[in-house]
Formats: C-alpha cells, structure tokens, sequence
C-alpha cells in the first residue's frame, strides 16, 4: 500500500506525458471528422474531408510525389548503404572507426545545415531544383542511416563467412550476394524501413532543395496553412497515417509475439 | 602416398612490419594426415589460411599439385576449408549449406541431391537436412561444416582448430571418426591444433611451430620419443629436461654422474640439453652411482601416480603406479636409451 503511494507520482507524471503525447493526435483524429471546414467548433461528425483527399488534386498530387520521391530514394540508399557498410567492415578496425565518424556525421547534424548545404551545391550544379534535386537530397540522408543499421548486423556475422564462400567457390561478387547480404536480410529490411521513414518525414532538406513547384506533403501543408485554400483535408491523410503507422507496429509486435511463442512451443 | 600434394617454400609474411611467418618451408603428401601445432599465435592459423588463398604471403612459393598458386585465387583452387568457428550460412538449412559448393559448380539437381546425402551419412547427419543451422548444437554444426567442405571431393582439406569448441568426450569421438573419414575419403588433411594430444593421436605428420618458425616435422611417435629442442620436448607432453654436457659419444654427464646413452655426433664437451619422459624414470632406494632424491609431493592421476622428487632443488617428474611416501629418499632409474640428448638451442640458455 505504502509502496503504491510511493509510485503514484512517477505514473502520474507518466500518464500525463503520454497525454501530451497523444492529445494532438487526438485532436487531428477529431479535427478529420469533423464537417465544419473553419476548424474552430465542432459541428458535425462526417467522413467528408476523406473523400476531399481524393478530390482534391493539390493534395493528391502531393503524396504522389511523396511516396514517389520515398520508393525511389528507399530503393537507392538501400543498396548503396548496405554496399557502403559490407565495405567499411571489410576494412581494418582503425579505418573502420573513421569512416564510422564520418558516416555520424551527416546524422548528428541539424537538418537545417544538411538542407542549406545540398542547396549550395545542387545550385552550383547544371541541374534545375525540383524533383531531381529532392531525390538526390533524400538518397544522401537516407543512406547514413542505412549504414547505421546494417553495420552492426555485419559485425556479429562470423569473420570467416566470406572465405566460407570463396572457398566453396564463390567470387568475390557471388560471396556478396549469395551470402553476406541473405545473412544480413532483417538489417537491410529494418533500414530500409527507416530511410523511408526518414523521406515521408522530412520537410526541412525537402523544402530548401525542391523547385519548380514540386511539393510534397509536408511543403504543401505548410504552404498552405492559414490560407483559404487550406483544408481539412490535411487532417484526414495525417489521420490515415496515423492509423497506417499503428497497424504496421501492430502487425510487427503481432508477428514477433507469435514467432517467439513459435520458438517456445519447439 | 609418396606423391607431394602441397609444397611451401620459404613462405614468408608480415603484418604491419611484424614477421609472423619465418621463411618456412614443408610438404604434404598425397593422403597424408599432417597437423600443426603450436601454441597460440604461433602463425598455425596465418599458415592454413595462406595455403587456402586467403590471405597473400609477402615472400615465396606455395606449390599445389605441380602448380604455383600465387595467380590463383582462392576459389579456384582444390581446396576446401573447416573454419575455426565454422562459419556456416547463418541463412540456409543444413542440406542448402552443405549443397552450396555444388550449387556454385552448377552440378544438376539429382547430383546435387546423392553427394549431399552421402556427405550427410558420412558425418552422420541424416535425417536433419531441413534443420537451420542457428538450431544445431556445437557438435552438429561442426560436422555441417565438415560435411560442406567434404563434399566438394577436395584434393585438400585444411581445419583450422575443428574440435576446439567441444567437450572432451565429443571430441574424443570426433578425433576418431576424423582419422577414419581422412583413411576413407583418400584425401590430406592439414590439420591445426594447440592440443599435443590431439595432435599426437590423429596425425601421420605433426609440425611443431613456434612464432612462425617450425621446430620439428616428424611422426607422433618420434616427435614424443626424440624432441629436438627444449621447446618440442616441454611443449609435447610432461617431460624433465636438465642441463648437461656432452664428454663424448655415447657418454652424457648430468647431475654430477656420466652416464651411457645411445647419442652420438656431438662436439666433445658440448653443452646440451637432456630429456627423460616421466613414464621412464623408475624409482629404488638410494644408490652411489644414481641420481638421488627426497619425494616431495604425489598426486594420484588416475592410472598412475605423479611423484615429484627434489634432487638438489630441481624438480623430477616421475610416472608410477606404485606409491611411495613423501619424505621417502629414493634413487631414479632409466636406462641409456631413455635418455635424450637434444642440441642446446638459444633458448635453454635464456
Ligand atoms: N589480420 C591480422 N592483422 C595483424 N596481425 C595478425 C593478423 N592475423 C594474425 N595476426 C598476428 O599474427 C600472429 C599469428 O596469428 P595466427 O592467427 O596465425 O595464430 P594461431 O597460431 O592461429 O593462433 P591461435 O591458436 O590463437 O588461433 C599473431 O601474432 C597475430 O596477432
Ligand atoms: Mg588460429
């Protein structure tokens, strides 16, 4: 009893920030169904600005060039990245303790300076800003983080693996492909996954390498907010990626309660 | 047998300015059962993995089957590898593991499907084709691995340390069906180890190496019965090793005494170092002409009894099954072949 009064201040504390947490999801979530289009009282329960999603052709155009701009950049610092990290293991320990600084690098620094600085060079280059550039910027950002996850999943892998696989007559190229990257297939899922997370995220480097009117979901929001051509709409896509995000935790927590129940029974 | 399969010659090689390999040269023969031992960070590994094409040596010739491997890489050659701790495919259940080799030479299914099963059979792994390797025990994965190298019908089969992660009863087992698979298959086997025992009961060959230098190429039974330095003599089993001087063929003078031994070709009064096993030394009461000794401490072993005697505060080493008391004066005994009369190499000195 003593004991529980003792706890009761530290889950109160936690209970109120998990309420500060959620409340603004709480509120977009409510906001999405609601029919006023002012946002200020709530008039009416309505699934109206979910169809608006897919009326309204700004917006739609605006995830397109988001999950656009994500796939592709996802697909490229994936391969580069996990080619990156099986080439910074294969180096001798000090080497390796660099290039891991420098890898660090671009994922400790603030957006801000990553986005100002790729603008600087994209317009020192022949191209014009735009999708090109948004995609380069997302491929550079993404790629650090593909190197994080996957390099530790290299470095519990026995050292011996790749002679293994030259000795069974592998080349160098098959030994890559045939053997380290299969052993290292979660790692390469699960950064994978966070460069994509990383692109659908960003408005920061977006916003200073995009042009030529090539928005993504975040610039348009933010271009639009306040204005009359705001609309709810807004609430009701960040609302469905709210629910997106709970079923893909849910569906992965899910997967490993049954794997690990799956192990238990053997 | 007589046929030389791989011969190295005055392999050199360094990393970052240490010379870990010392202008070493050998030869293996067709179907020869050859181990390296040494103790830790002695090259063994370094060696294996030079001859495997898996790392470059900065100086001399590793010749294969007539051929000089140096433009050949590593999977090209007729080699085949058990790693120290396996290195199995993490990815792929045991009958994929053991299938890749064949898979790379492109071989037909069919094929593919009657080499693995009899590699399987032969490192009695039956019936656990379909398992993954991360749900194998030590022993198991050791005989995947085994079983992966084998069935590529190498001409050359190098472990580096096999057994070294089992239990003794497992590796005992191991040791043996190794021989027997090596006798069956018709193929060397370079084989590394830092267990003198291991070494001793498995191997035609054993190569005794000390920092990247070998100290001795011979059988089991010479390598035991004639250590030709201070260094195989302790590093091979118990043994006593003394001081003394060679006064003139066939005569050895120790502790005070000449005595007959069956060594000849040395200088006249040349210091040397001497060896008697442990097991060759009987004890008597006290004599003249003998060696004496107070018995300082017996431990029972289980067969036999070590009895250490104090004779002018050196230690012997003696193996007896009968028992004596502590405190007792006794005299030690061998007879003139018994005792080994080794050069006196820089280290005695030391
Ligand atoms: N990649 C490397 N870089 C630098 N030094 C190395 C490297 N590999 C081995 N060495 C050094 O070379 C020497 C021989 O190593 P090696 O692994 O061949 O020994 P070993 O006889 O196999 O030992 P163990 O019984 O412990 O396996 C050691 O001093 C080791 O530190
Ligand atoms: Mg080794």
């Amino acid at each position: 009893m003593i004991d529980r009064l003792k706890k009761a201040p530290f889950i109160m504390v936690t209970a109120f920030s998990y309420f500060i947490i959620y409340f603004p999801i709480f509120v977009i979530v409510l906001l999405s169904v609601n029919a006023s289009p002012s946002g200020q009282t709530f008039t009416e329960f309505s699934f109206v600005w979910y169809k608006e999603i897919f009326l309204n052709e700004r917006l739609l155009t605006a995830i397109f060039n988001t999950l656009l701009v994500a796939v592709i950049s996802t697909a490229v610092a994936t391969v580069v990245g996990t080619l990156t990290a099986i080439g910074i293991n294969s180096l001798t320990k000090t080497y390796r303790i660099r290039f891991m600084i420098l890898n660090n690098v671009p994922v400790i620094n603030p957006d801000i300076v990553t986005g100002l600085s790729l603008m600087l060079v994209f317009s020192l280059l022949p191209i014009s800003f735009g999708m090109p550039t948004m995609l380069l910027a997302h491929i550079f950002f993404s790629i650090p983080f593909v190197v994080l996850t996957v390099l530790p999943k290299l470095k519990e892998l026995d050292p011996n693996l790749m002679d293994a696989a030259l000795d069974l007559g592998c080349n160098y190229f098959e030994g890559v492909v045939k053997v380290i990257i299969p052993s290292i297939k979660t790692a390469i899922i699960a950064g994978a996954l966070i460069a994509f997370t990383m692109s659908i995220d960003d408005f920061v480097i977006s916003y200073f390498t995009t042009g030529n009117g090539f928005q993504n979901v975040s610039i348009w929001i933010y271009s639009r907010l306040g204005r009359r051509t705001f609309s709810p709409a807004v609430y009701a896509y960040n609302t469905l990626v709210v629910f997106l995000t709970i079923g893909v935790l849910g569906y992965i927590n899910v997967n490993n309660i049954i794997r690990v129940k799956r192990r238990s029974e053997k | 047998m007589d046929k030389v399969l791989v011969e190295l010659k005055n392999i050199k090689k360094s990393y970052d300015d240490t010379e870990v390999i010392h202008n070493l040269s050998l030869y293996i023969k067709e179907n020869e059962f050859l181990t390296l031992l040494g103790p830790s960070g002695c090259g063994k590994t370094t060696l294996l993995r030079i001859i495997g094409g898996f790392e470059t040596h900065d100086d001399g010739q590793v010749i294969f089957d007539g051929q000089d491997m140096k433009d050949t890489p590593a999977y090209q050659r007729e080699i085949n590898t058990v790693f120290q701790n396996y290195a199995l495919f993490p990815h792929l259940n045991v009958f994929d593991n053991v299938a890749f080799g064949l898979r790379i030479k492109k071989l037909d299914k069919d094929t593919i499907d009657t080499k693995v099963k009899n590699a399987l059979r032969l490192v009695k792994l039956e019936g656990y084709e379909q398992r993954p390797v991360s749900k194998m025990s030590g022993g198991q994965q050791q005989r995947v691995a085994i079983a992966r190298a084998i069935v590529n019908e190498p001409k050359l089969l190098l472990l580096d340390e096999p057994l070294g992660s089992l239990d003794l009863k497992l590796r005992q087992d191991m040791q043996y069906e190794l021989k027997e698979m090596q006798e069956s298959l018709g193929i060397s086997f370079i084989f590394v180890t830092h267990d003198q025992e291991e070494a001793l009961t498995m191997s035609d060959t054993v190569v005794v190496m000390k920092d990247g230098v070998i100290q001795q190429i011979g059988r089991p039974e010479d390598i035991y019965n004639e250590p030709k330095n201070r260094f195989t003599a302790s590093f091979i089993g118990e043994s006593n090793i003394v001081e003394g001087v060679m006064k003139e063929d066939y005569l050895v003078h120790f502790e005070g005494l000449d005595f007959t031994c069956v060594d000849k070709g040395f200088a006249k009064n040349e210091p040397i170092d001497i060896v008697i096993r442990p097991e060759d030394i009987v004890l008597a009461a006290p004599a003249d002409d003998r060696i004496n000794g107070v018995v300082d401490d017996i431990i029972f072993k289980g067969v036999h009894y070590e009895i250490i005697v104090l004779v002018n505060g050196r230690e012997y080493i003696i193996h007896s099954t009968d028992p004596v008391n502590v405190g007792d004066e006794v005299s030690l005994n061998f007879d003139p072949d018994e005792i080994h009369v080794m050069k006196r190499t820089d280290e005695a000195s030391s």
